[in-house]
């Protein structure tokens, strides 16, 4: 026995290198983990918004997207609090030099990955308010927008649509 | 002849301004008005800045009996007396026609600039236009004496769907001691953009000071182009107007007052309030093409006429509304949880109100009985059969109780409307002339002034008064001794604007 002990200090190992993992299988596993986490965790989005000085018109039909007709909550779409607890920034507002920090620092405070929704022609492009001394605008001047949804203000389906489209 | 009138009689009356007499005086008179104001003998409906012919400053007065009327002081070296010095509700106007304008009110007890953040490129950019060379210097809230206070900094990102603001809350554990607002993040400089625009464009402005106000500054600016050019609209528009009106009061009303019992966790009426009020929208839709009926009002008339299926769509809405409100009103007055949070809870004195002249639901709440829509009046009110409830307590509680009582009302005034609609034109052209006119409304917020001058079909100079300018104030008074977790609650009981008091 202490023969057989000796030679396995001085013998080199048997164990063979592992086999390069098949990349089919990984991404049939993958796909598998992802309906799953997607099951589970996705579909569904927490929306923080900033009105960066609207009339507040566009906040009167995102307070509609609440009411019963429209009902966003049952996507999986609710306004949160803090963006901290946020993975959509929505913008509305032709960004008045007054909120240009203020936006620029609840954008900061998101976790990644986040989304950016300009909702209105104001935070387009500053909309009827272009051209002011107060105004930037548009949200896109301070934050990088990744969907823009236009009307004055734009009608609660047509921002459910927009927002169904980022999830 | 009131005093008021006397002490007009002493200036220069401008020829062209309509409907109301608009009269240049000098500092002596100037500051007896300001006398009469701080005796309660008249109300202060608006104090803003004119650079134009010569650097001015306007007031514009009601009195007692209900007369209106724009008092001007030249101020050629950039000084006027101080109102706010003799008559507190002046002080948030001059320290914006100080930063504005760069004039300066001589006496005033606040010098600090108002709705100028020290972000914008320009300094007084309505008057000098002074390049800036500094950025934004600390600003400085008012001392706080007393034991064991800390402060609650809140804004201007708020944390659910609400305009931009800044609040800050000083309280002794629980207890408000004092509420400081700092405002101005909406300031988009509207007055700026009006100088020099068309007619057209500066309609569409004024339909986006305040934009559940739109309707309501829709028709002051109407009216106060209306009365420059010497036109009347059809009477066909006047009441299409009323009916506009009284739909934004109706949409506003509903969703505040589901939106005011949230904010004391009630949820049940706050998701019923939302289907009423999304009712009105949607009928407001049909007929007129716009949910918040944005720029349905030009001056001269309204751009949309209702048909028949417009008008059924507005009745069985109304229809709705009837079977369903009085449930949730009763709802409202039964359910003692909710009760215990809005009774008694910030109240606002009369003596306040009348002050500082609160409009709208926020001073008939405090005992303080007026309405533009009676006075001064303007068509078709004067043929329309509505009363305007006015309550004592001045609480939540009265502030609720109001917005109900004017549903009601609103809804009876939407039937007579449609009942005596008259047939014929909704437009009247506009005249070339130049003049100067002042339009005065009831929105639901409260009335709102709009001050105008054209010149070949331009505006020269509007200025925008919202309700809100007599109200915030009294929301910091509201507060004082009440729990921080009732601000939310006051607050949306107030409902001020943002935009609209911005600019």
């Amino acid at each position: 026995m202490r023969r057989t002990l000796f030679e396995s200090l001085t013998h080199r190992p048997l164990t063979e290198m592992p086999p390069t993992i098949d990349e089919t299988a990984l991404a049939e596993l993958a796909a598998s983990v992802d309906r799953a986490a997607r099951r589970r965790l996705g579909r569904s989005l927490a929306i923080r918004t900033v009105d960066a000085g609207s009339c507040n018109g566009c906040e009167l039909e995102i307070h509609a997207l609440n009411n019963a007709f429209y009902d966003l909550e049952r996507f999986g779409l609710r306004f949160v609090a803090s963006p901290r607890h946020a993975d959509v920034l929505t913008v509305t507002g032709p960004v008045t030099k007054n909120m240009r920090e203020a936006l620029a620092r609840t954008y900061n405070a998101m976790p990644d990955p986040k989304w950016v929704v300009a909702i209105g022609d104001c935070a387009a492009d500053g909309g009827l308010f272009s051209g002011s001394y107060a105004v930037i605008g548009g949200a896109g001047r301070v934050v990088p927008v990744d969907l823009h949804i236009r009307g004055c203000p734009p009608q609660p389906v047509q921002i459910l649509r927009g927002l169904l489209t980022v999830l | 002849m009131s005093p008021l009138a006397d002490l007009l009689l002493n200036g220069k009356a401008v020829a062209a301004h309509r409907p109301w007499p608009r009269v240049v005086v000098t500092a002596d008179v100037w500051q007896k008005i300001a006398q009469e104001l701080a005796a309660s003998h008249a109300t202060l409906l608006g104090l803003w800045g004119d650079g134009d012919p010569v650097p001015a400053v306007h007031m514009a007065i009601t009195s007692q009996a209900g007369e209106i009327a724009v008092a001007t002081i030249e101020c050629l070296n950039g000084r006027f007396p101080s109102v706010g010095a003799v008559h507190p509700p002046a002080i948030r106007l001059e320290r914006t026609i100080s930063s504005l304008y760069g004039f300066e009110p001589v006496g005033a007890p606040d010098l600090r600039p108002w709705l100028d953040l020290g972000f914008w490129d320009v300094q007084q950019p309505l008057g000098a236009r002074k390049a800036r060379s500094v950025g934004p210097a600390a600003y400085t809230f008012l001392p706080v004496e007393g034991e064991s206070l800390h402060q609650i900094a809140v804004g201007p990102v708020h944390a659910g769907i609400i305009e931009p603001g800044h609040f800050r809350i000083t309280a002794g554990g629980e207890t408000v001691a004092r509420l400081e607002q700092r405002l101005g993040y909406a300031h988009k400089g509207i007055e700026s953009l009006m100088a020099g625009a068309t007619i057209e464009r500066a309609a569409q402005l004024a339909g986006r000071t305040s934009g559940d106000s739109t309707v309501a500054y829709g028709l002051a600016f109407a009216q106060a182009v209306e009365a420059a050019l010497k036109i009347t609209p059809p009477p066909r528009a006047q009441y299409l107007r009323a009916l506009l009106a009284e739909l934004e009061r109706l949409a506003n009303h509903l969703g505040d007052i589901g939106a005011i019992c949230n904010d004391a966790s009630f949820a049940l009426m706050h998701a019923h309030c939302g289907i009423l009020r999304e009712r009105v929208l949607r009928a407001a839709d049909s007929a007129f093409g716009h949910r918040l009926l944005m720029n349905r009002i030009v001056p001269g008339g309204v751009v949309a006429d209702l048909d028949a299926d417009g008008a059924a769509g507005i009745r069985a809405a109304l229809q709705d509304i009837r079977e369903r409100f009085p449930r949730l009103v009763e709802l409202y007055d039964n359910t003692a949880s909710l009760q215990d949070r809005t009774v008694g809870t910030g109240i606002v004195t009369a003596h306040l109100a009348r002050q500082f002249g609160a409009g709208g639901y926020v001073g008939r709440a405090s005992a303080r009985n007026f309405d533009a829509r009676k006075t001064p009046g303007y068509a078709p009110y004067d043929q329309l059969d509505f009363t305007v409830p006015v309550l004592t307590a001045g609480d939540v509680d009265a502030r609720v109780w109001v917005r109900i009582r004017e549903v009601e009302q609103s809804l009876g005034l939407i039937i007579q409307i449609l009942g005596r609609l008259p047939e014929g034109p909704i437009t009247t052209p506009l005249a070339e002339i130049t003049g100067e006119g002042l339009g005065f409304t009831e929105g639901f917020r409260g009335d709102v002034m709009v001050w105008v001058r054209l010149d070949s079909m331009r505006v020269e100079r509007c200025h925008l008064r919202d309700p809100s300018w007599f109200q915030w104030p009294l929301l910091e008074a509201a507060i004082e001794g009440n729990i921080v977790a009732d601000f939310p609650l006051c607050n949306k009981s107030f409902n001020c604007s943002y935009s609209g008091h911005d600019l």
